[in-house]
């Protein structure tokens, strides 16, 4: 078993959740990986502060595909404050695999765009440990 | 080292220099490196990494300015290396000038400055090609747009090459002042016919800037035979060092352009309030320039050289016929860029469907073969083929088929790993 494909990534990039466009939406923002010019974007349906619904749309690699996934799933119903205040470390934990320096972005760009739209922040997640 | 090399593999599938480059005796997690990204750095024989130590421990002083001993020695290493580099690719005086710069980014940059900003105005135009790397792109983009000028595109046909009558529909409407294009495609793999291209901008009385950074270090490069009035490759791709490029350019040419940076070295003489300009190529090589790395780079072209790039040439062509043969053997994978090997330089761009280009070279990477992904800095190219990323392996004089064997059976697991 490769440590970086694992099963649960795989899945996650071969039947994403909550991909798409989601129509009427509230918030949104798209971005290019710098590393290889992948765009991915999300779109947010708010309601009573909370993210009500959200779909993210684009193209990657595994990593970023799946963290994107793995991320929407929690990231439905959680408050806005809660969701511009993420850092790396939660996007890394959620993923449960070693990313190298050379795939952090990847990892790390769906939890962008979501602090993106969210909060207009428009810097990478810093990792606090 | 070599395992047994595959029955398929090409006769004289090797130049038997690996041992020639430390590098290449390196093991990275158990495994042997398996090199495969000559086309965005080169790795460094011996005989460079011996030069540049040797100068730095035994000649260095600065150039151009000394009186004692030792610069006369240093000048004499840094001179020398251009001559010699001149000598190489058919550029020498006094009919061609060679000026050292950082890389090919830096020689463009330098002709869309000095060049570009006396010579383009409105209603003039500048073509360049949808095959050319964002060095070639973005210089043109900014002279076009502060001299009120427009940039157009010579467009690549469905087999990555360009067309000699779109190139004359072109240079017929009578306004292109400027062509510049690149002699192979860092990303298609692509031979441009560079004569018969550089020919027809002569004709039309229109200027010729051709980036030579994917074809100086792979095949034979005569740039007078080739007809380009500027010529650029960089150090780094062709065995040498990183931080010295090369411009060659039509002495007449250069001498009738202004500075591109200023300070000490190109001056001739400084008033207060004025100064004029030293001779060529010191006009345009302003402080102290890249002086080991150009002695690095004179000792990259001397070995390059002694090995013959015609039997380079001959070398990367069948490993790359061998290449594109064996990558075929693999499902769901498509090569860009021209099917036949003979038209096309020792690389190989391509897409594995169903994995995107970041997971496949990761994969490679884990049995020690070293592949690059993504848009290799050429984003209107891949615009143009439909693409966001593609992974590309590319080959180099030390490269040998037991190793395409190794990248082929590193495509196989990977793809394993992703199949339901």
């Amino acid at each position: 078993m490769d440590d970086l494909y694992r099963d649960h990534i795989l899945d996650h990039y071969k039947r994403p959740r909550n991909f798409g466009e989601l129509e009427p939406h509230d918030l949104e923002r798209a971005e290019h990986n710098p590393l290889c010019g992948d765009e991915l974007g999300v779109h947010i349906r708010v309601a009573d502060g909370r993210i009500e619904d959200l779909r993210f749309y684009g193209h990657g690699c595994a990593i970023s595909q799946a963290a994107a996934s793995i991320a929407s799933e929690e990231l439905k119903g959680m408050e806005l404050t809660e969701a511009a205040t993420l850092d790396a470390d939660w996007m890394l934990d959620l993923l449960g695999i070693p990313i190298s320096a050379t795939r952090r972005k990847c990892a790390l760009l769906g939890l962008k765009v979501v602090r993106g739209a969210v909060s207009g922040d428009s810097s990478w997640p810093e990792q606090s440990r | 080292m070599p395992q047994a090399v595959s029955g398929l593999a090409p006769a004289g599938a090797s130049l038997a220099v690996r041992q020639d480059f430390p590098i290449l005796g390196r093991r990275l997690g158990g495994k042997p490196l398996i090199y495969l990204d000559s086309a965005a750095t080169s790795q460094k024989p011996n005989a460079v990494i011996d030069a540049v130590a040797d100068y730095m421990r035994h000649h260095n002083a600065n150039v151009h300015r000394g009186v004692y001993p030792l610069a006369a020695e240093s000048d004499a290493a840094y001179e020398g290396a251009r001559t010699r580099i001149a000598a190489f690719t058919g550029s020498q005086a006094p009919q061609w000038t060679t000026v050292f710069t950082r890389n090919v980014t830096e020689a463009i940059n330098l002709v869309a400055a000095s060049w570009g900003r006396a010579n383009i105005g409105p209603g003039d135009a500048v073509l360049i090609t949808e095959m050319e790397h964002h060095a070639n792109v973005v210089p043109w983009q900014m002279l076009c747009t502060e001299r009120g000028a427009e940039l157009r595109y010579l467009a690549i046909d469905e087999h990555g090459q360009l067309s000699l009558e779109a190139l004359q529909d072109e240079l017929d409407r009578g306004d292109v002042k400027l062509v510049s294009f690149t002699h192979v495609s860092n990303v298609l793999g692509t031979i441009n016919p560079v004569a018969d291209i550089t020919q027809r901008i002569r004709t039309a009385g229109a200027i010729s800037f051709v980036d030579g950074a994917q074809a100086v270090p792979h095949m034979p490069v005569d740039v007078a035979t080739l007809g380009a009035d500027f010529y650029g490759w960089t150090g780094h791709k062709a065995v040498g060092p990183t931080g010295i490029g090369v411009l060659h350019g039509r002495t007449d040419v250069m001498e009738a352009m202004q500075p591109f940076m200023t300070g000490g070295d190109m001056i001739a003489s400084v008033d207060l309030f004025s100064a004029t300009w030293n001779e060529l190529p010191y006009k345009f090589e302003a402080g102290t320039p890249a002086i080991a790395e150009a002695v690095g780079l004179g000792a990259a072209v001397d070995y390059l050289s002694a090995v013959g790039m015609e039997r380079v040439r001959d070398h990367e062509r069948a490993l790359t016929g061998y290449m594109l043969t064996r990558l075929a053997e693999i499902p769901g994978l498509t090569v860009v860029g021209p099917q036949d090997a003979g038209a096309r330089s020792g690389l190989a761009a391509f897409t594995i469907d169903g994995m995107h280009p970041h997971d496949i070279a990761e994969l490679a990477g884990r049995a020690g073969v070293c592949i690059r992904a993504g848009h290799h800095c050429a984003q209107p190219l891949m615009r143009r083929l439909g693409l966001a990323a593609t992974a590309r392996a590319s080959v180099g004089i030390y490269t040998e088929a037991w190793e395409i064997d190794a990248l082929i059976d590193a495509l196989v697991a990977g793809r394993a790993v992703f199949e339901d």
